[in-house]
């Protein structure tokens, strides 16, 4: 069996990572999971979090990741997510920046609706964070 | 004249190609997408007691909602005016429902306001870069409405690319969904199912809904400048025979004038002697 699988990672906007990989780490909605060649067909959503990825052509690269879903299948894993950016992307201060605020916000929050979008803004600012912390 | 519709062609020939990679960088995900819904979609078909989703819920069409993608700007042909016949002609066979049209792209907008048709939204200035967010926001708005069953069903109406020198007039379903059928020779994976079918589902269907109103909008985009592109071009064919025209003119006159004047001066000059 081959050690290694098509990792393939889309936004709607782009097709952002096309490539043979050794491992991948993933976040699912239920918590962090780890793919391997030979994996067993998967649906699952994801949460925010960070999403790494090692033995491509680049090296390790690690993304931050914000809800969507993943599919594994024939040696294909193929990850479906609402935005992605890698971690040298990322403004460190601009996501610190919007945790404080979406902090800020959970504190002030009437209504379930706006708590849940504080929670929301906050799991992807600390999702971006994270990713950073982890490149 | 003739530099500057050539100028504007050029112009919408570099905005298509952008416009195209956008559309082809969205195709991986749509792709994906469709195929895990389907999925999806059989998995909790074949649940024992199958989800109830409203989303998928089909009701008596008396409350219409049509989306309508045109563009901001005119100087593309029959873009628009083919758009709005075939929308024209959408409303006229649903007469017994009452219709609502959100309207993407300033002359929809215009054209149906005018005629006194009821507009739910509008939404000027943001096709010509398509963003998903602009997308997810009318289809959230769109989702609200139909669960609240304020309307009873979402149709879309667009311009589709098909190549530079034509695209296709499209009307299609977008709420209650339909699912996507797979072709026969597939077989249904055997998924592990992290979460279940139904949750899944829930997620999915917005998804879904936000993805085909971005995609209209890509494919509006990319038809609009293809059909400004043909125009311009023959605008300038156009403008290259009046031009051609005038050219001719102006040599007989200037020739007029100086067989005129040679006649003067000849005469002149015969008088004198």
């Amino acid at each position: 069996m081959a050690d290694t699988f098509q990792l393939e990672i889309a936004t709607p906007e782009q097709l952002l990572v096309d490539e043979q990989v050794a491992s991948a780490e993933l976040p699912g909605k239920d918590g962090y999971f780890g793919v391997l060649a030979g994996h067993a067909p998967l649906l699952s959503a994801l949460g925010a979090g960070v999403l790494s990825f090692e033995g491509g052509s680049g090296g390790r690269q690690v993304l931050a990741v914000d809800g969507g879903f993943v599919e594994v299948f024939e040696n294909h894993v193929r990850v479906l997510a609402d935005s992605a950016e890698y971690a040298r992307q990322i403004n460190g201060d601009a996501a610190r920046r919007e945790l404080e605020e979406a902090n800020q916000k959970l504190k002030t929050a009437h209504e379930t609706e706006e708590s849940e979008a504080a929670l929301r803004q906050a799991e992807r600012a600390q999702a971006r964070l994270d990713a950073l912390a982890r490149a | 004249m003739q530099q500057i519709t050539k100028a504007m062609k050029m112009v919408s020939a570099a905005k298509l190609r952008r416009a195209q990679e956008h559309a082809l960088g969205s195709r991986p995900y749509a792709n994906m997408m469709t195929r895990v819904l389907a999925n999806v979609a059989r998995a909790a078909a074949a649940l024992d007691d199958v989800p109830d989703l409203p989303l998928l819920e089909v009701r008596e069409e008396k409350n219409i909602q049509l989306i309508l993608v045109s563009s901001d700007t005119g100087l593309a042909g029959a873009f628009n005016s083919n758009l709005f016949r075939m929308t024209q002609k959408f409303v006229e066979e649903h007469a017994g429902a009452s219709l609502e049209i959100e309207a993407i792209g300033r002359k929809g907008r215009d054209h149906f306001r005018r005629r006194g048709y009821k507009l739910s939204g509008e939404h000027v200035g943001i096709v010509d870069k398509p963003k998903y967010e602009n997308a997810r926001e009318i289809a959230d708005k769109m989702i609200e409405r139909y669960r609240k069953r304020e309307v009873d069903a979402v149709y879309l109406a667009v311009n589709e690319f098909k190549t530079t020198m034509s695209s296709s007039l499209v009307l299609r379903k977008v709420l209650p969904v339909e699912l996507p059928e797979e072709k026969k020779e597939e077989q249904q994976i055997d998924y592990i199912y992290e979460q279940s079918p139904e949750g899944l589902l829930r997620v999915l269907l917005p998804r879904y809904v936000e993805l085909a109103i971005y995609r209209a909008m890509l494919e509006s985009i990319s038809a609009y400048h293809a059909a400004r592109m043909t125009a311009m071009d023959s605008a300038s064919k156009n403008a290259g025979e009046v031009i051609q025209d005038l050219t001719l003119n102006l040599n007989r006159v200037r020739q007029a004038n100086i067989t005129r004047e040679i006649i003067e001066i000849v005469s002149g000059a015969a008088a004198l002697a």
